[in-house]
């Protein structure tokens, strides 16, 4: 996959306001500054287990992506910035009848465009497959190591785990009591103080209708830890120096600068999202807007997350929704990364990391790849 | 006094303001922030204290106007306590407990007097107490409509019961013809609809089930034996079945009228805008007759955020006090001025909506130069948070230490973790005082009372009004309000 452009996921044309905490989960409002109605985004129920055929014929795929898909959203957009035209309930899927639900359903690309200005995507896992799809043709030259299924079906099947919103601790409660701001379109959700999801979307009406929707989404595994671990988080009440103010009009300002402490505090809590550099890659161009979806470095040692976005032509945040990567799943992909630069050539890559050959054979096996490398190396290699 | 002494008054000053706060406003319902559970947990804790520490004062306050779910909880409380008392105690108590229950509605003084058994009382007294009850009320309508409970009541107390009380109670309706005019009625609303229309609503409403009358004929024809209260109640049901029922919503109870509006719709609001304007302003000014309040120039900072929206146990109550609350102090202020959180053209279409943010319109009510503020919030600002109470600090130690605007916080809704309503203020040498209210039309009551909840009354002058409400409360024979408990 390609990843290759390099930009930073700014909030551009978004201003966060004063969070709310329930329990150890923090949401962090966004308001939008100018809401325009050309891009709407709106959810469809799907609720199955979906096998998305990512190349080739739907029934038949050649690549597939499996899990299970809560919801798809559409989004539908105009071209000349006229407002979208109300569609109410019509965002039921024509072809598939409310009442059969299949055992798995069958999906044709993780984005699908459905009518000339609607554009079904399910969200999150269009983040997910890219990440997923990292170097997944595997070995491209017969290294002596490399097992005959990684030579021939590369690194499928590529599995990674994460825990549903309805298993993080608090989560519901703090989704339920969360008082909806006017002209707020997205929100942060830091779990202990840990960003946990970035979830933006293009009007304040949609984010009404989808704010409880966050509760389907999938998020990493530490943030399912620590909703476990930690039961509160600090309180950020506002304070008034009371020797510097004298009237009221010098008490509306400061409490006006306790109310815009928020962009700082934002901006520090979120650093691992908004202050590192992405890498980039565009997944769909329609009209004035590019759906693009993104990878962290993938350094084992910093925060990692993957998500997806659509930006405007002139730089505005429309949707966002952002995942963050367990410490493993970091690594795994930041091996695949370092191999894959040198070639496959696991002596070159073992050079490459300061180890040796065995010690990287070992992580292979520790991160879940044993089933690349041939069966008598794996045996070989000491526990 | 030593310093000892006083600082016992002040605490025990300080622990009956709380107690009196929280008992006006916890019903031991789920709220929007804190669940059933941990109300209930807090409300025990805070019952248990007040009277292992402070009986006397406890047993008074059944007359300082605390709500209906605590004063029968005080009374069992008290009944289930009472070894080792004095005979003067007993007798104060007795006076007290049996006021009480006049003054509650029927099912839960019933309610009330059952759970003593549960509770294993029984003995000389409580049989005292429960015939004494009785012998204020109209049996013959109870057995009808409260069978079950005056039967269990009878049943654990030996109460001796004239006529055909007893057959009727302990036999059944189907036992024979009565003499008594109710219970023939009864039995015959078994066979025959005609004589379901005579009992009153609650009873026909089952009846009338089983014998399979459709409900919007059943609506209309038992209207003249609707309450009032039962009328408001069902304006949306008989709306459903296209059946009118007249109800004067001028009469109705203030915070119950701000219920009723709420449940409607806003496009139904603007419909009938100018009747519930004029109901609302009609029952404020009833419920000032009752409590008269003439105050000046007053800001009202009012919440109308999401969390007005508490939960399915009290619906919209929060705003509904608000609403009621604003009605109340526009009657009864020279000048008055609501500022809401969400700013709104017309307070009859507001919904919960939006977050908190008391700090904008608390600044602006105060640069209106007001005499008195009052807030009506659930206390949980978050834009910013502690905004409000960082307002009312500064404000008083900078830019009002003379008091020539005071600042009253009224609330609405029990925090559990808090074991009464959250304080908005809880630093400074003048917090802001916090006093809790159910209904709106106590306001000017909880108004009165809120010279003791910053602390700067003695102990001395709350013993002496609750001495005097004690006297006023015991004097009546009130009737009970003749509806079941509100939620």
């Amino acid at each position: 996959m390609n990843f290759r452009e390099r930009a930073h996921l700014a909030l551009t044309g978004l201003r966060p306001a004063s969070a709310q905490a329930f329990g150890a989960v923090r949401l962090v409002p966004l308001l939008r500054e100018e809401v325009r109605s050309d891009l709407r985004l709106g959810a469809r129920a799907v609720e199955a287990p979906t096998l998305v055929g990512l190349r080739g014929e739907v029934q038949a795929p050649q690549l597939a992506y499996y899990s299970y898909v809560p919801h798809a959203f559409v989004m539908r957009w105009t071209s000349d910035g006229s407002p979208v035209a109300a569609r109410g309930a019509a965002l039921e899927d024509p072809r598939r009848p409310p009442n059969k639900r299949p055992w798995v359903e069958l999906m044709h690309r993780m984005r699908k465009r459905e009518a000339p200005d609607a554009l079904r995507l399910l969200p999150l896992h269009l983040a997910m497959e890219g990440y997923l799809s990292l170097h997944f043709g595997g070995p491209d030259v017969a290294w002596s190591e490399y097992s005959r299924e990684a030579l021939r079906s590369g690194l499928s099947p590529r599995i990674e785990r994460a825990a549903s919103g309805a298993m993080i601790a608090g989560l519901d409660d703090a989704l339920r009591t969360f008082e909806v701001h006017e002209g707020q379109t997205g929100c942060l959700v830091f779990v202990a103080d840990a960003l946990a999801a970035v979830f933006v979307v293009p009007h304040p009406d949609d984010y009404r209708a989808l704010h409880r929707s966050l509760i389907h989404d999938f998020f990493g595994d530490l943030i399912y830890q620590y909703a476990l671990c930690y039961h509160d988080v600090q309180e950020h009440a506002v304070r008034v120096d009371a020797a510097a103010v004298s009237d009221l009009e010098g008490l509306r300002a400061a409490i006006a600068r306790g109310r815009a402490d928020w962009r700082e505090f934002t901006a520090a809590m979120a650093s691992g999202v908004l202050a590192a550099p992405m890498r980039w890659e565009e997944v769909y161009r329609a009209g004035p807007f590019r759906l693009r979806r993104f990878v962290s470095s993938l350094r084992p040692d910093e925060e990692n997350h993957i998500g997806e976005a659509i930006v405007r032509d002139s730089g505005e945040l429309e949707y966002c929704k952002t995942f963050r990567l367990s410490a493993a799943q970091a690594r795994r992909a930041y091996l695949l990364e370092r191999i894959a630069a040198a070639d496959w050539d696991l002596r070159a890559a073992a050079d490459s990391l300061a180890c040796s050959l065995d010690d990287l054979l070992i992580r292979l096996r520790n991160a879940g790849f044993g089933y690349l490398l041939k069966d008598h190396i794996l045996r070989g290699l000491p526990r | 006094m030593a310093p000892f002494a006083d600082n016992v008054a002040r605490v025990t000053c300080e622990d009956l303001v709380l107690f009196l706060n929280a008992c006006a406003c916890c019903t031991g319902q789920r709220e929007f922030y804190s669940d059933g559970r941990d109300q209930s947990v807090s409300i025990e804790f805070l019952h248990e204290y007040i009277r292992g520490n402070y009986r006397r004062l406890y047993a008074r306050t059944l007359a300082a106007g605390v709500n209906h779910f605590n004063r029968a909880k005080i009374v069992v409380e008290l009944l289930a306590s009472s070894r080792g008392l004095s005979l003067e105690q007993r007798r104060e108590e007795g006076r007290l407990v049996a006021a009480a229950l006049r003054s509650l509605p029927a099912p839960r003084a019933y309610r009330a007097l059952l759970a003593l058994r549960r509770r294993g009382v029984g003995g000389r007294r409580a049989r005292a107490i429960v015939r004494e009850f009785l012998a204020g009320r109209d049996l013959r309508f109870d057995a009808i409509k409260y069978r079950t409970k005056l039967r269990d009541l009878v049943l654990h107390n030996h109460v001796p019961l004239p006529g055909e009380l007893g057959g009727f109670l302990f036999k059944g309706w189907r036992e024979r013809r009565y003499q008594t005019p109710l219970f023939e009625t009864f039995r015959r609303a078994h066979y025959s609809d005609e004589a379901i229309y005579e009992l009153p609503y609650t009873v026909a409403e089952g009846l009338a089930a089983r014998r399979k009358i459709a409900r919007a004929t059943f609506l209309a024809r038992i209207t003249p034996r609707l309450t009032a209260l039962e009328r408001l109640r069902l304006q949306g049901a008989a709306a459903r079945d296209d059946v009118s029922l007249d109800v004067d919503l001028g009469r109705a109870p203030l915070t119950r009228l701000a219920l009723y509006l709420l449940s409607l719709s806003p496009a139904a609001r603007l419909e009938r805008e100018a009747e519930l304007r004029a109901a609302l302003a009609a029952s404020a000014r009833r419920a000032l007759t009752a409590a008269p309040l003439a105050l000046g120039r007053v800001a009202a900072v009012l919440d109308r955020s999401y969390s007005t929206s508490a939960s399915r146990d009290k619906p919209r109550r929060p705003l509904a006090v608000a609403l009621g609350a604003d009605a109340l102090l526009r009657e009864a202020s020279a000048e008055y001025r609501a500022f809401w959180t969400a700013p709104t053209d017309d307070p009859l279409l507001i919904t919960p909506r939006g977050q908190t943010d008391l700090a904008t319109p608390l600044l602006d009510a105060l640069s209106w130069g007001p005499e008195l503020v009052v807030i009506v919030s659930d206390g949980f600002d978050n834009d910013p948070a502690g905004g409000a109470g960082e307002v009312c600090r500064v404000f008083r130690a900078r830019i009002d230490p003379g008091r020539r605007t005071s600042i009253v916080h009224i609330n609405p809704v029990f925090d559990a973790p808090e074991l009464g309503p959250r304080r908005l203020q809880t630093e400074g040498p003048a917090p802001v005082p916090t006093l809790g209210l159910r209904d709106a039309e106590d306001l000017p009551t909880v108004l009165a009372f809120a010279r003791f909840a910053d602390g700067s009354m003695p102990l001395a002058a709350l013993e002496e009004l609750l001495a005097r409400r004690v006297e006023r409360f015991v004097g009546e024979a009130r009737p009970a309000a003749e509806e079941g408990p509100a939620p």
